[in-house]
């Protein structure tokens, strides 16, 4: 019960969320790069798109998270634990940052641009996959100790 | 050169919250994106479904935008090498460093996660240093 109402609810979220993009046009890499050509003709349209979100989101999820015991619709909320700010994610967070910054195209974007029918975007894709896929090489590489 | 569109990001900046607080309050998920995706491998398993059905959601809300006037970028101005150095890396960093753009930059900062925080501040900063970098080049 839980479960089946749960598939709708997230078919609908995709759909909101990838509205959000397009209007935004966050799904136009030449407007992310513009914005992070601080030093050129730099477009700040990125940052009033995460400071209406984060205005927006703040507010209503301290507000309501106290209320919620549990999601409306599932057993329990799967929210991160790891509080850690360790070297895996200070390296993971620049490499995805110079992936970003040479491409201009995150991974919501990229799926949400597959139906403008672009080779291009297919194939981040999938060098995006690749990258996941061996992304624990080099989580292992990381964690080797110096000795 | 991209001029600022206020109105449009401020619009979409709302809407990419409401999305994500739905996903939340309804059925208890993060709005990490590059999550959701890697995580569609473990779809066999029926608590996973969901995945499915945001990346769908993802794929075919272009058909919605249009009904509102909104539509994708009519191309990708991005050369190959770019695509694919590009993608490797974003697939790469988003698993070692747990997030991206929505999952750290949205959903993560929104629960004032200070690891969240750091991780944004750094994507931020290597992507305005890797732009500032190509452009110099070329």
């Amino acid at each position: 019960m839980t479960r089946f109402i749960s598939l709708p609810i997230a078919l609908f979220c995709g759909i909101l969320f990838g509205i959000g993009l397009i209007i935004s046009q966050m799904v136009d890499p030449n407007k992310i790069l513009n914005f992070l050509n601080i030093t050129g003709n730099w477009d700040p349209s990125l940052l009033f798109v995460m400071g209406a979100a984060l205005l927006f989101f703040i507010p209503l999820y301290r507000i309501v998270m106290k209320k919620l015991k549990r999601p409306l619709f599932n057993s329990e909320f799967s929210l991160p634990v790891n509080k850690l700010i360790d070297r895996r994610l200070v390296i993971g967070a620049s490499l995805f940052g110079i992936g970003w910054g040479i491409s201009g195209i995150c991974p919501g974007p990229a799926i949400v641009n597959i139906a403008g029918g672009d080779p291009k975007i297919i194939a981040f894709i999938f060098a995006m996959g690749f990258g996941m896929y061996i992304s624990n090489y080099v989580n292992i590489m990381i964690s080797k100790p110096k000795d | 050169m991209t001029p600022l569109t206020l109105f449009d990001s401020i619009l979409g900046g709302i809407i990419l919250s409401i999305s994500a607080l739905l996903l939340l309050f309804g059925i208890g998920k993060i709005s990490g994106i590059s999550g959701i995706f890697y995580g569609l491998k473990n779809t066999p398993s029926s608590g996973e479904y969901w995945r499915v059905l945001f990346i769908i959601g993802l794929v075919i809300s272009p058909l919605f935008a249009i009904l509102f006037g909104f539509s994708l970028p009519s191309s990708i101005d991005v050369s190959w090498p770019a695509i694919i150095i590009g993608g490797l890396l974003v697939g790469i960093g988003t698993r070692v460093g747990s997030g991206c753009t929505s999952g750290h930059g949205i959903c993560g900062i929104g629960r004032l996660s200070a690891r969240s925080l750091v991780a944004t501040i750094i994507f931020m900063s290597t992507a305005v240093i890797t732009v500032f970098i190509v452009n110099s080049l070329s």
